[in-house]
Parts: structure tokens; sequence; C-alpha cells
């Protein structure tokens, strides 16, 4: 063990860096895969359906087999279409999701970067990754797909307005911009995690976060009835699976981030209960945040399930009529309230 | 060997070179796109400066937001870029001059007189618990406070400016009240007849 530690402080900076960004994107990588049978089981059950069991034991080499379809089939790119955008489109929207796990904290002590402002970091990156879709759709050069890129770029730009809103919030609440700082904030039990003085706040954020990664009821972007599969209609084999790469990806970000900022990260749920603590004493904080992000995830499958998908116009009256009014309300009132310094807030 | 020199000097590169790009490229979405690029660099530059608040800013509303919009229209519109480039060399004489004056101008203001190596020192590095956001905060809402607040003043101004030019009333917009839709009962829709089957003839 020592010789195993020793071996570790003594190589460079640059290649501890580099392992630890090994460690957390080959587990993220591996989640989309298992995320996406996830989905395709929750949804079969509650459907009355079984989904898929045909590979593997219970359909659990699923994922495996679907990615090596995947990157054998041909990349086509169409005529005409603006090739060297073509392939950063997918590229751009993959790059951002897997980069803001930088300033996730998984436990206090583990995280990548622990930087001053780690939430604005989040807000600008997530912000960037409208690109990779208004590329593909443009520079595929297909009617469907430009007018999915140009619906999506209209929603994730709408409801980014909300969702830095609520973080406002959440940085106010948590007196930092450091998402590491803003757990500890919450420390004290179930009941001083920030979803319940910053509920609407909560709400908004998650809701914005379905719309941000462009799924159901929010997935005008791809809008099958409409326009057949929106920004990337043209895009086939490993193009394509970046794209969904992507998409997963983002969910289990957002789901990292209300986890962290709404619901105490990697915080045990009994804080405070004086038998129940002792007992979950030795459950790692990473499996209390691992545990929260599932119950998120889960929402987001059990959303697609259920939900028809919303109107553009009411999307966009969502946004703007009726988040962003919320978040601009319970700025003032949380600052009141955290000037008086009523609970939990001293 | 400091890394500082290697990263500005690769960014700093990749800056020029995208600005360069933005008034070369012919197609116009290109140029907006080494746009982004440019204000990206520019914001890497920025974080290597320890003004990781401003850098960030940089990135979530011009490149988040403002350049999508942007973006966005760019790519709508129809350009033909045959009549654009016209006039190249016609213009060129006026171009010139105009341009040999800008670069002194530059050079006057921020050129070796003001900002020459003697004149300002190299900034020294900050802590690791130096939280620039904190520091631009406290400065933000002291010392600068009326500046600050007649800034943001002025551009609600300019939003509702804007929004007043844009607004107008049209009628013949078939406009939803989505609270009278969600009010809808099955009965407002649907009517069911009771009738006697018919016999055939």
């Amino acid at each position: 063990m020592d010789f195993l530690i020793d071996t570790w402080t003594g190589l460079p900076t640059v290649v501890q860096i580099l392992a630890k960004i090994v460690l957390i994107a080959v587990p993220i990588m591996l989640t989309v895969a298992y995320l996406t049978l996830a989905e395709r089981k929750v949804i079969g059950y509650i459907q009355v359906r079984i989904g898929p069991n045909r590979v593997g034991p219970r359909g659990l080499l699923q994922p495996i087999a679907d990615g090596i379809k995947l990157a054998f089939k041909e990349i086509i790119i169409p005529t005409n279409a603006n090739k060297a955008l073509f392939i950063m489109g997918p590229l751009l929207a993959l790059a951002p999701a897997l980069a803001a796990w930088a300033v996730i904290p998984f436990d206090e002590p583990l995280i990548l970067a622990n930087i001053d402002a780690g939430l604005l970091y989040i807000l600008a990156l997530t912000s960037g990754s409208v690109y990779g879709i208004i590329f593909a759709g443009w520079a595929s050069n297909s009617k469907y797909a430009f007018l999915g890129a140009l619906r999506s770029a209209a929603q994730v730009v709408s409801y980014e307005i909300a969702m830095g809103f609520a973080l406002v919030c959440v940085l106010m609440a948590g007196g930092s911009l450091n998402l590491r700082d803003i757990v500890l904030a919450q420390q004290g039990g179930v009941w001083t995690w920030f979803w319940l003085p910053l509920l609407p706040m909560f709400v908004v954020y998650f809701l914005s976060g379905v719309a941000e990664t462009n799924r159901a009821p929010f997935d005008v972007a791809e809008g099958e009835s409409e326009i057949v599969a929106g920004f990337h209609v043209e895009y086939s084999g490993m193009t394509f699976a970046l794209f969904f790469l992507a998409e997963y990806a983002n969910m289990i970000l957002i789901s990292a981030l209300t986890a962290l900022m709404f619901f105490g990260g990697w915080l045990s749920p009994f804080q405070g209960i004086p038998v129940l603590e002792s007992w979950f004493a030795w459950v790692p904080g990473m499996a209390w945040l691992f545990a929260k992000m599932a119950v998120f995830l889960f929402l987001f499958l059990w959303f697609r399930a259920t939900f028809p998908r919303y109107r553009y116009d009411q999307i966009m009256r969502l946004g703007w009529k009726v988040f962003l009014p919320v978040t601009l309300i319970w700025i003032p009132v949380l600052g009141v309230w955290i000037m008086l310094g009523i609970w939990p807030f001293h | 060997m400091a890394i500082e020199p290697v990263i500005f000097w690769v960014f700093s590169t990749i800056l020029v070179l995208s600005a360069g790009a933005v008034v070369t490229v012919r197609n116009p979405v290109h140029a907006v796109i080494f746009l982004v690029l440019a204000f990206f660099t520019s914001a890497a530059i920025w974080i290597l400066l320890e003004a990781e608040f401003l850098a960030l800013a940089l990135v979530l509303v011009y490149v988040g937001a403002v350049m999508v919009l942007f973006l966005f229209v760019v790519m709508m519109l129809d350009i033909n870029i045959a009549p654009l480039r016209e006039g190249f060399v016609r213009n060129l004489w006026v171009g010139i001059p105009v341009l040999a004056i800008v670069i002194y101008e530059l050079w006057v203001v921020v050129g070796e007189k003001q900002f020459g190596l003697d004149k300002v020192a190299a900034p020294a590095g900050h802590a690791a618990d130096y939280s620039n956001t904190k520091e631009l905060g406290s400065i933000l809402y002291t010392v600068y406070m009326y500046p600050f607040e007649l800034a943001a003043v002025i551009l609600l101004v300019a939003i509702v400016a804007a929004i007043a030019l844009t607004l107008r009333r049209r009628p013949q917009t078939k406009y939803q009240d989505p609270a009278q839709q969600v009010l809808v009962k099955r009965g407002d829709r649907v009517r069911l007849v009771k009738m006697a089957a018919e016999k055939k003839q």
C-alpha cells in the first residue's frame, strides 16, 4: 500500500490529473451506456412491456451490442454539408458535458478541481453545449435539422436565464460559488438542505435542466412527429452515438448538480437524527450522492414515459412567463430572508 | 520551464488568428463561429490573469447567449456574398489610411510609453485562496456602487425601449389564453348525441 502511494505521489502532476480524469470519465461513459438500458427497461415496465431482454442475461449486454453496432456503421456525410462543422457538432455537444465534471465534488475531499467559481464554470460550460446542436443543424444542410437546431437554440437560451437566476439563489443561500462550500453550507440533516428554503428554485432548476437537455416533455428539438429527428436527422453511426452520449451525460450532470445544490450532495440524510445517524455512519458520502442522482435520473425517465410533448409556444410561455418571474421574485425574498437571519440562515 | 508563457502564446496565437479570420473568411456563419472562438480564447487568457469571474462571465454571456442569438440570425439570413466583396480595391485607398490611423492611435494609447515593462511591473501571483469573485463583488458594491446602479438602469431603459419598439398589437393573430385552455371541460367540446339505431331500408 505504501509502495502504491509512493509511486502515485512520485508521478508528475499532469499524469496524476490525467489519471483522475480517466477515473471520472470512464464511469460516466459506463453509466451513460447503462442509463440507456435503464431508460428502456423503466419505460417498458411503465408501459406494461418487458423492454430489451434478448442480449445477455436479462438484456444486460444490450448497451454493449448497441455500442458495437453504432461503432461499425458507416458515417454518412450529406452532399453539400459543411464537413468540418458537421463533424464538430457532435464533438462540441459531448465535450462540455464531460468537462463540467471537473468541478463536481463527489465527497468532501474528492474533487478534480476545487475552483473558486465552480458554479459559474458549470453554467458557462453547459451554456456552450448548445453549439453542438446549432452546428449540427446548420451544417447538415437539411431543413428538418435546421428547424430542430433553431428550436433548440431558442429553448436553451430561454431556460438558461431562469436556470441562472435559480443558481443565483443557491449561491446566495450557500454564500459561495464553490460547489464544495455550497454542500457544506447545507449541513444539518434533510430539513436544512436547500430544497426546502429554495423549494420554488429547486423546481425551476430541475425543470429547466430537463428543458436544457432537450428531454421529454421539452424535446421539440427532436420532435419526431413534426421534424423527423430534428438536429440529428442526418447523422449516423458514431456521430449519432456522440449526440446520444451527450444527451445522457447531460442528464447525469443535471442530476448530480441538483443533488449537490438542493439535496446536500454527499451529506447523509440521517444527519442529526440520534440513532439512525450512527447506524448509517459507515455509508460513504459518495454512495449518498449516487443514490440522490439515481432518484433524479429516474425522474427524467418517468417524465418521458408520462408526459406528452409540450407545444412550442407553451415551452416559451413556461420559460419566460412562469419560471422567470418566479425566480425574479424569489431573489429579493431570499435576500430579505438571509438579512433577517431566520432559519436556516444564520 | 514555466507553463504560463506556453499557455499564453498558444491562446493568444489562436485569438489573433481567429480574430483575423472573423473579417477575412467568406462565409458569414464561419465568421461568427470564429468570433465565438475569439471570445473563448480571450476568456482563457483572462483566466491566466486570475480574473476567473470575468472570464467565466464572458463565456456565459457572450459565448452562451449573445453569440447563440447572433448565429441564429446570421444562419437564417440568406446573404449573397458576392456584392459584399465588390469594390475591395476601389475602397482600399480609404481603408489603408484609416487602418494606419487606428493602429497609430492604439500604439499611442496602449504602446510602450504608457504600458512598457519599465512602467508597469508584472503582476504578482495571488495565493490559492484568492477569490476574484469576492474581490470584484466587494469593490462593485462599495466603491463603484453608483456607476454600477447607473449602468443597470441604463440597461433597463434599453430593454424597455427595445420592447416598446417591437411591441405592436396584432389583432389578427390567433392568441390562445392558457388559463382558458386549462379550464376547458369535456362537455365544452364533445356533445354526445343519443339516437335510435337506424334500420336498413
